[in-house]
C-alpha cells in the first residue's frame, strides 16, 4: 500500500527531539494514535486488498460458475476501453472546474461577509445551507426544479426551452456541486478573514496602502493556507463526486458526464462485472496516489511530501 | 477607491449590503423554491410559468411523515452521532499524538491518514458488500458506524491536529512535569484550547455522516436505511411527483440544516483556531 | 466541552434505543420486501397494514426507483445475501433466475392456497415468468405498449387515426401535430438511457422494421440496412418533431408532458393510461384514444413487460412471503383497490378476471382492450420479422443484457442528443454486442 506522507517543520523538530530521549518513550507516545490507526487500516485497507485480489479474476455475478482467474486480463481491457479514458478525462475535468469556480465564488462570497452589515448573521445562514442539506436532495433538486426543459426556473428566467442536462451536462452536473461546495470554501475562506490581526490591517491603513493593495500584499499571503485547505479538502471530495452524477444525468447523454466513481459503479452493478470493475478500482487508487504525490508536492510547498511505499 | 468621499462611501457601503442581500438571495433560490414547491399541491408544482401564489398545503410534508420516515430519521441519528462519537474517541488521542507528542514516523502516519481520504470509496464497494454480509452486518446499523467512523476520521484527525498545535507547549510541559497522565493532560490543559475546533470538527463530521448516500444505499436495505435512502425512494419512474420529492428533500435535510444554523460560530471560529499548520 | 461530550453521549444512547427498537426488536416474523417505487406499488404498501392486521406477519418495504431497485435486488439474490425475503424483478430476470437456481418454484405454494386462481392469469404473461412451465415469479401488473394520441388534436386538425396505424403515418401525424409555439410537440418518445428506458421502445420499433439485435448464430446485427433504418427513424422522429429534453426523458418525463397536454401522441407502456385518465394528476382526461402499437413489416408490434413478485431461495420464511405475495397477487386485492383508490389504479394486465368486472370495464372502456390486444399479441412470432436465439421482444434475454443494452441506449441517447451520428453510434454498439454475441458462439 502507498502512502503520502506529509510532515511539518514543527513536528520534524519534535521527533528529532524525541529520538534522542529513546525508544520507550517513543512507543508510549505513539500509543494513542493507535487505535485509530488499526481501526482505518482494518476498515480501509483490507476491503481494498479484496478488491486487488478479485482484480485478478474473471467473475460475472449475474453468470453463476463463471469465476476464474485471469491474470491481468482485466487491466488489459480497462485500458483498452475507451470510455474508461473518457471517464477519466472527466473526472479530472469536473474536479479542476468546480473546486476552481467554488473556491473563487467563496472568497468573493466571504470578502462581502468579512465586514458589518444590517442582517449579517441571516445572510451568512442563508448562504452555509447549500452545503447542509442532503447531496441527493441538491442534485434532484436542480435536476427537477431547475433544469427541467419545460417546468424549471431557468427555462422560465431565459425563456428558451434548452435542455440543459443533455445539452451541457457536464457543465449542469458542474453547477449543482459548484453550488454545493462553495459555502464551505466560503467558510474556510471566512475563518481565514476573520483570523488576520486586525492591528496589522490598521498599520497598512495608516501607512496610507490601497484595499487592493493591503488585500494582496497582507491578505492573500495570509489567506494563502486556507486556500490551500479548501483547494485540498475540495479536491478530496469533489473528484469522488457520485450523486450529482447518478441522479442528474446517469452519466449521459452517451458517456459525456461519466466520471470514475459512476463507471465504476456502472461497471458493478449494472454489468455486475466484479473483476473488471475491481480492476478499474485498483486502477484509480494508482492513479490517485501518483496525483497525490505530484502533484500536491507542487501545490502544497508548506508541505513536504514524500511517497513511497509504507 | 481610496480617494472616495466619505459621503458617497457611507452611500457606496450601503448599497453593497444591497448587493451582498441580492447575491445570497439568488444564490440560495434554489433552496428557497425547494421549500415552496414543499407547501405545494403537486398540479402547482409544475406549471409554465412557475407559480409563486398558491395556496399552501400541508398534505406533502404530512404524506411524507406517514410514509415511514420516522425509522429512517432514527437511523441517521443513530449512525450520526455515534461515528461521531466513534471519530472524536480514536482521533483526539491520535491528533494529540501526531501534533504534541509526535516521535519518528508518526508524521507519515497523518499523510497515511489523508492519502486513504483520497481513494475513491467506490473501488471497494463489493468487497465491502461481501465482508458485511460475511459478518452478518449488511443492512445494519453498525456496517454504516464502522464505515463512516473510518470516512470521516482521517479529515478529523488532520485538522484536529492543527487546533492541537496551538496549545502552547509550555503549558504541556509544565503539566508533565507536574505528573499529569495523558488523559489529565487532554481534560485539564489541552481541552479547554481545542473545545472551539473540535466542536469545529464534530459538526463537519455530523454534517458528513448525515448526507452520507452511496453507502447508505448500497449497504442497507429495510432495517437500516437512513435518510438519503428513503429520499430516493421518492422518486418514482412512473409519474413526476415535484412537490412530494421537494417535502421529503426538506424534510430530509432539515435536521442537520438546524444543527448547523445554530453551530455556524462555532465552525467558523473552530476553523480559524489556525486550521493549516 | 465536557457538557458537549455529555449531550453527546446521552443523545447516542437516547439514538441506540430508538434504533435498536427499529433494527433488533421486531423479531423474526417480519418479512422484508423490495420493491420498484412505482405508483401501484405504492398503493399496495398503503394497504399493507391489512394484511399485516389479519395474519400478524409484519412487513418492512424497501422501495426504491427501478434502477437502483434492480441493482440491489440482483446483487442481493446473486451474492446470496438474503436481506429480501420478497423481491420483485420482472420477466426479464424471471426465468435467467430460475434456470440460475436462485428462486423458489412457486407451483406448490400456489397449488396449497386454495382460491388462488393461477389459471387466470394471462397466458402470455405467465409463460414469460415460467422456466420449464414452472412459475417462479406471480405477477403483479402487466403490460404491452401501445400509442395514446389526442383525440380533440386530431379533430382539429382533421385527422383520423387509422385502427392500425403504421410507424410512416405516425411520423406523417406528429410533423402535422407539432406546435412549437403553443409547446405541444408532434409526439413523446423514450430518449433516456436505461435498457429498461428507451431500448424498450425503440428495440419494438427496431423489431417491426425487420431488425433484430442478433441472428440465430449470434451474429450481432446492429448495423444491419435494417437496423440502421429503424434507428434514424427514431432519432429522426425525435429530434424533429418528439418533446424537449427528449435526451433525458424517460416514461415519467413523458408522463408528466402528456398529462399536462404538451404533446399530442405518445407511444409508451400501456399502464400509462391509467395515470392520463386519472383526474387528480391529468389535465387531459377523457381527451385520449388508444391505438395499437404501431407497424412496419410485421403484423403486430409492442412488447411484453410485467412486474412481478418471487421468494429468493435464500429467504429464511418462504411460507409467510408466500403469504404476502398471494395477499398482493389475489383476485381479492384488485377488488380492494377499486373501492379503496378507484378503478383506474388496478394493477391492469394480469388477470383475466380483472377485465370482467364491471366498473372497471367502465373505467378503463379507452383502453382495457388494446391492453389486453397487445398484451395478446406480443410474442416473437408476431412482432419480429426473423428468428432469434434469444427470449425477450423488448429486450434480449440475456443476463449481459443490462450491461450491453445500458451501452447501447446510452450511444442512442447521444444520438438523440446530436451529439453523434446514428452510424457512429451503431458502429460502437455493434462491437459491443458483438464482444457478448462472441462468449454464445463460443458455448454452442
Amino acid at each position: 500500500m502507498s502512502t503520502l506522507s506529509v510532515s511539518t517543520p514543527t513536528s520534524r523538530t519534535h521527533a528529532k527531539a524525541e529520538e534522542k530521549r529513546g525508544l520507550s518513550t517513543a512507543a508510549r507516545r505513539r500509543l494513542p494514535l493507535l487505535p485509530a490507526l488499526i481501526f482505518v487500516i482494518a476498515v480501509t485497507q483490507l476491503p481494498f486488498l479484496l478488491t486487488v485480489f478479485y482484480s485478478f479474476q474473471s467473475w460475472n455475478l449475474v453468470r453463476p460458475g463463471s469465476r476464474h482467474f485471469v491474470g491481468l486480463d482485466n487491466y488489459i481491457d480497462v485500458f483498452s476501453d475507451t470510455t474508461f479514458l473518457v471517464a477519466l478525462l472527466n473526472t479530472v475535468l469536473l474536479t479542476v472546474v468546480c473546486v476552481f469556480v467554488a473556491l473563487l465564488l467563496g472568497l468573493g462570497l466571504a470578502i462581502l461577509l468579512d465586514r458589518k452589515f444590517l442582517g449579517r448573521g441571516v445572510v451568512r445562514t442563508l448562504l452555509i445551507t447549500p452545503f447542509l442539506i442532503l447531496p441527493a436532495a441538491g442534485a434532484l433538486l436542480w435536476k427537477t426544479t431547475m433544469f427541467d426543459p419545460t417546468y424549471g426556473l431557468l427555462h422560465f428566467v431565459f425563456g428558451t426551452d434548452t435542455d440543459w442536462l443533455s445539452e451541457f451536462p457536464l457543465a449542469s452536473v458542474m453547477a449543482q456541486i459548484v453550488w454545493q461546495w462553495t459555502p464551505f470554501m466560503m467558510l474556510l475562506i471566512l475563518a481565514g478573514l476573520q483570523s488576520q490581526a486586525k492591528d496589522v490591517l490598521e498599520a497598512a491603513n495608516v501607512d496610507g496602502a490601497g484595499r487592493w493593495r493591503t488585500f494582496v500584499s497582507i491578505t492573500l499571503p495570509h489567506l494563502s493556507r486556507f486556500l490551500q485547505l479548501a483547494t485540498l479538502l475540495g479536491a478530496i471530495y469533489i473528484v469522488n463526486s457520485f450523486d450529482a452524477i447518478f441522479l442528474m444525468t446517469q452519466g449521459g447523454p452517451g458517456t459525456a458526464s461519466t466520471n470514475l466513481p459512476y463507471y465504476i459503479y456502472q461497471r458493478a452493478f449494472e454489468g455486475f462485472d466484479v473483476g473488471q470493475s475491481s480492476a478499474m478500482g485498483v486502477i484509480v487508487v494508482i492513479l490517485t496516489m501518483i496525483v497525490a504525490t505530484f502533484a500536491l508536492r507542487l501545490m502544497f510547498r508548506t508541505f513536504s511530501v514524500s511517497g513511497g511505499i509504507k | 477607491m481610496t480617494t472616495v468621499a466619505p459621503r458617497k462611501r457611507a452611500y457606496g457601503k450601503g448599497s453593497l449590503t444591497v448587493a451582498t442581500w441580492i447575491i445570497a438571495i439568488l444564490f440560495v433560490f434554489p433552496l428557497l423554491w425547494m421549500i415552496l414547491t414543499a407547501f405545494k399541491q403537486e398540479a402547482d408544482a409544475y406549471t409554465d410559468p412557475p407559480k409563486l401564489f398558491f395556496t399552501p398545503t400541508f398534505e406533502q410534508l404530512g404524506n411524507v411523515l406517514s410514509g415511514g420516515f420516522l425509522p429512517y430519521l432514527s437511523n441517521s441519528a443513530f449512525v450520526t452521532i455515534l461515528s461521531t462519537a466513534l471519530v472524536l474517541l480514536f482521533g483526539v488521542p491520535a491528533a494529540y499524538a501526531l501534533s504534541l507528542a509526535p516521535v519518528k514516523g508518526t508524521s507519515n502516519a497523518l499523510g497515511f491518514f489523508l492519502s486513504t481520504k483520497m481513494l475513491p470509496i467506490v473501488a471497494a464497494i463489493i468487497p465491502l458488500y461481501v465482508i458485511s454480509q460475511n459478518t452478518e452486518l449488511l443492512d445494519t446499523v453498525w456496517a454504516l458506524v464502522i464505515l463512516y467512523t473510518s470516512m470521516n476520521l482521517p479529515l478529523a484527525i488532520w485538522m484536529m491536529r492543527s487546533f492541537f498545535l496551538e496549545v502552547p507547549h509550555e503549558m504541556i510541559e509544565a503539566g508533565r512535569i507536574d505528573g499529569a497522565n495523558l488523559p489529565t493532560l487532554l481534560r485539564k490543559i489541552i481541552m479547554p484550547v481545542v473545545a472551539p475546533g473540535i466542536a469545529a470538527t464534530a459538526l463537519i463530521c455530523v454534517i458528513f455522516s448525515w448526507t452520507e448516500f452511496f453507502y447508505a444505499v448500497n449497504l442497507t436495505a429495510a432495517r437500516a436505511g437512513t435518510v438519503p435512502v428513503f429520499l430516493v425512494g421518492f422518486i418514482t419512474s412512473e409519474g413526476l411527483y415535484w412537490a412530494q420529492l421537494s417535502a421529503a428533500a426538506l424534510l430530509a435535510s432539515l435536521p442537520v440544516m438546524i444543527v448547523g444554523w445554530i453551530a455556524q460560530n462555532h465552525l467558523v471560529r473552530g476553523l480559524s483556531m489556525g486550521a493549516v499548520k | 466541552m465536557r457538557k458537549l461530550l455529555t449531550l453527546l453521549a446521552a443523545t447516542s444512547l437516547l439514538a441506540t434505543g430508538c434504533a435498536g427498537a427499529g433494527s433488533i426488536g421486531t423479531g423474526n416474523s417480519t418479512l422484508v420486501i423490495a420493491i420498484v417505487a412505482n405508483p401501484q406499488m405504492k398503493d399496495a404498501i398503503s394497504l399493507a397494514p391489512e394484511f399485516e392486521k389479519a395474519t400478524g406477519i409484519d412487513l418492512k418495504f424497501v422501495s426504491l426507483p427501478e434502477n437502483q431497485a434492480r441493482a440491489k435486488i440482483t446483487a442481493s439474490t446473486a451474492t446470496e445475501g438474503g436481506e429480501f425475503d420478497v423481491v420483485m424483478i420482472s420477466n426479464y430476470e424471471a426465468p435467467q433466475w430460475a434456470a440460475n437456481g436462485w428462486l423458489e418454484n412457486l407451483e406448490p405454494h400456489m397449488a396449497a392456497t386454495p382460491g388462488y386462481d393461477e389459471g387466470d392469469f394471462i397466458p402470455s404473461i405467465k409463460t414469460s415468468l415460467s422456466y420449464r412451465n414452472q412459475m417462479y415469479a406471480v405477477p403483479f401488473y402487466g403490460e404491452s405498449s401501445f400509442l395514446a394520441y389526442r383525440k380533440d388534436l386530431f379533430d382539429k386538425a382533421g385527422l383520423t387515426m387509422p385502427a392500425k396505424p403504421t410507424w410512416p403515418q405516425i411520423a406523417d401525424f406528429a410533423a402535422k401535430l407539432d406546435d412549437k409555439a403553443n409547446g405541444v410537440a408532434g409526439i413523446c418518445l423514450r430518449g433516456k438511457p436505461g435498457w429498461g428506458e428507451s431500448l424498450a421502445p425503440f428495440t419494438t420499433v427496431a423489431n417491426t422494421f425487420g431488425a433484430q439485435w442478433f441472428d440465430k448464430d449470434w451474429n450481432a446485427k446492429l448495423t444491419s440496412p435494417e437496423f440502421t433504418q429503424a434507428a434514424n427513424f427514431y432519432v429522426n422522429l425525435i429530434r424533429e418533431h418528439g418533446e424537449v429534453g427528449a435526451s433525458s426523458a424517460g416514461f415519467s418525463e413523458c408522463g408528466t408532458r402528456y398529462t399536462q397536454g404538451n404533446a399530442a401522441m405518445w407511444y409508451d407502456a400501456t399502464v400509462m393510461a391509467g395515470t392520463n385518465e386519472d383526474p387528480s394528476s391529468s389535465k387531459i382526461v377523457g381527451k385520449s384514444g388508444y391505438a395499437p402499437a404501431p407497424v412496419v413489416k410485421t403484423q403486430a408490434s409492442g412488447w411484453l413487460y410485467t412486474w412481478a413478485l418471487g421468494i429468493p431461495k435464500v429467504a429464511k420464511d418462504k411460507d409467510a412471503a408466500w403469504k404476502f405475495m398471494a395477499w398482493m397477487t389475489d383476485k381479492a386485492y384488485v377488488q380492494k383497490v377499486g373501492h379503496t383508490y378507484g378503478w383506474n389504479r388496478v394493477p391492469p394486465g394480469v388477470r383475466q378476471s380483472t377485465y370482467a368486472i364491471p366498473e372497471y370495464a367502465d373505467a378503463a372502456k379507452a383502453y382495457a382492450k388494446p391492453t389486453l390486444d397487445g398484451i395478446a399479441d406480443a410474442n416473437q412470432q408476431k412482432v419480429m420479422a426473423n428468428p432469434v436465439p434469444y427470449p425477450g421482444i423488448q429486450f434480449v434475454g440475456i443476463p449481459e443484457f443490462q450491461d450491453l443494452g445500458t451501452r447501447v441506449s446510452q450511444q442512442l441517447s447521444a444520438a438523440i442528443a446530436g451529439r453523434e451520428s446514428v452510424e457512429d453510434a451503431l458502429k460502437q454498439s455493434q462491437d459491443y454486442a458483438q464482444t457478448v454475441g462472441d462468449s454464445y458462439k463460443a458455448v454452442q
